[in-house]
């Protein structure tokens, strides 16, 4: 395992790539012809990246939303661009690329939505689209996003603790987990059409979390970013933001928040159980079977020669959580 | 019958060039300047990787292609494209090294020993590394029949590189599937050869 030093060649402002000059780089691209010659050694990763597809056409609309921003949450972190954060996405339901989302998900509808809260509860609540906005207090939170995948990003959140509704629903004393289910709704998100495009995951994509993780004050439901409601590639209308943890934890598009006594199934370790956790907490002294998580590398702008790789902290720099799993061997439980 | 001229063979020689060369620095023009989506490291190594595979895939299905159409000539630009093969590989490993790993030497070489899919991946790259390396007609006359020998070993890099790839995915093994299978058939197509070399 390898413990590196951070170094001072931290991005500026200045850096970052203009938004008119990233959204040219599709004209230089078609200005050279080089369109044809996609077609004779594509496979579908060249969609990945996006380099030889069509500009989405941004018709989901987002809007601005009124919040406070609390002092507590704001890390002296470089933010990763908007740009990137609403490009690179893992959201299997609308395609396993990176860009596949932003591409898929633009006719998305999240007005009408329902998000229940049920189960183990004196008084279950339904939301409905405009109350995910009004019912409770929004404020904008800073956090760092690692992925599984050891790459991460550092995004402006708006929404609110997720113990705030939890607590509302008053839960029984049974009450020890908390499941989350995302939508199923095949006709709008193709992933879940077949298992070819839907990465061979069994949708709906559900998750979970220990009642006390979920009451945690770092634990937020999310509704926005960068300003405006979210746009459907990362989680529109509401998403769990769960930032000690790998991001496969936080599940977009929430419909259901079950509370129950046993521990719920969680999609991706029911996909590959050695390699995901229920837990999946960010661990730099555990590694995925398959690469080490002990450094990250950070998105944020600069291409190919930013130094931006970093060492990856014990659950991703929240040390507060540390006392969730005071007695828990974090080898075993990952 | 109708027979590929010389001169067709250097058009596709040249298209080759145009199409493998265009297109890569094409994609590292992008990537450095930050105009490959995202995360532009990752795209670069999947581009270079997948690039790899497909024009080692190219190069196998010369000449089973060049015996069943009876096209001899076409056989003169399969080292090219295998030697491209070999420069995306390099490319890809480079990637990794440089902009993934970020020239941490001492992380590579723990990678490759403790990461099953580095391992095969690296193992791939040395058998190719060597290929090209002896690929010059001086070098084949000097080897003599040991030449082909050593250059039957890119039916050992080519299971490698399919396993290299299914390995390195989260989900979805469909399109690994498909790439191994692909590869597979390459290997079948030349049974014979194979069992004669392993009996041997």
């Amino acid at each position: 395992m390898l413990i590196r030093t951070p170094k001072s060649s931290e991005l500026k402002e200045s850096q970052v790539t203009d938004e008119k000059t990233y959204l040219a780089r599709r004209s230089i691209v078609k200005s050279l012809g080089f369109l044809g010659a996609g077609a004779l050694l594509s496979s579908s990763s060249a969609r990945g990246y996006g380099l030889f597809s069509s500009e989405p056409e941004p018709i989901f609309k987002t809007s601005p939303l009124s919040f406070s921003k609390p002092s507590n949450y704001r890390p002296d972190d470089i933010l990763t661009p908007e740009q990137k954060v609403i490009s690179h996405n893992n959201f299997y339901e609308f395609g396993t690329g990176k860009s596949d989302p932003v591409e898929n998900a633009q006719s998305f509808k999240v007005d009408p939505w329902g998000l229940s809260i049920e189960g183990l509860v004196e008084k279950p609540i339904t939301l409905d689209y405009d109350s995910l906005f009004t019912k409770f207090d929004l404020e904008e939170r800073i956090y760092r996003l690692r992925c599984v995948e050891a790459w991460s990003m550092v995004v402006p959140w708006i929404g609110f603790s997720l113990g705030d509704i939890i607590k509302q629903a008053k839960p029984l004393s049974k009450a020890k987990y908390v499941a989350f289910e995302t939508l199923h709704d095949p006709k709008q998100m193709p992933g879940q059409r077949s298992r070819f495009s839907g990465g061979g995951i069994d949708y709906p994509y559900v998750e979970g979390l220990r009642l006390d993780e979920a009451m945690h004050p770092l634990s937020l439901l999310s509704v926005g970013l960068y300003g405006k409601t979210l746009p459907p590639q990362n989680g529109a209308p509401i998403r769990l933001v769960v930032p000690w943890k790998y991001g496969f934890k936080s599940i977009k598009s929430i419909v259901k928040i079950r509370l129950t006594d046993t521990m719920p199934p969680t999609t991706w370790n029911r996909l590959a159980p050695s390699e995901y956790g229920f837990y999946a907490n960010v661990n730099p002294r555990v590694d995925h079977p398959r690469w080490s998580q002990a450094s990250e590398r950070r998105i944020t702008s600069g291409g190919l020669l930013s130094r931006n790789r970093i060492p990856t902290e014990m659950f991703n720099g929240y040390p507060e959580v540390a006392s969730l799993y005071a007695k828990m061997d974090l080898n075993q439980f990952y | 019958m109708y027979r590929v001229t010389t001169k067709q063979v250097m058009g596709l020689k040249a298209l080759t060039h145009l199409i493998a060369l265009g297109w890569l620095i094409l994609t590292f023009y992008l990537a450095f300047t930050d105009q490959m989506g995202a995360d532009p490291v990752q795209a670069l190594i999947h581009f270079t990787g997948m690039g790899a595979f497909n024009l080692l895939l190219i190069s196998l299905v010369i000449s089973p292609l060049a015996k069943y159409s009876k096209q001899g000539a076409l056989l003169r630009i399969r080292r090219l494209i295998g030697l491209y093969a070999f420069f995306y590989a390099f490319c890809h490993f480079l990637s990794y090294l440089l902009f993934d790993l970020q020239a941490e030497w001492v992380l590579l070489l723990s990678e490759i020993v403790k990461r099953p899919y580095i391992t095969v991946g690296f193992s791939a790259f040395v058998i190719l590394t060597l290929l090209a390396a002896t690929s010059t007609q001086r070098i084949q006359r000097a080897l003599g029949r040991r030449w082909q020998h050593l250059h039957n070993w890119v039916y050992l890099a080519l299971p490698l590189v399919g396993l290299h790839f299914i390995w390195s995915v989260k989900s979805g093994l469909v399109e690994p599937i498909i790439y191994l299978t692909i590869a597979l058939t390459l290997l079948f197509l030349r049974k014979r050869k194979l069992l004669k070399h392993v009996t041997k």
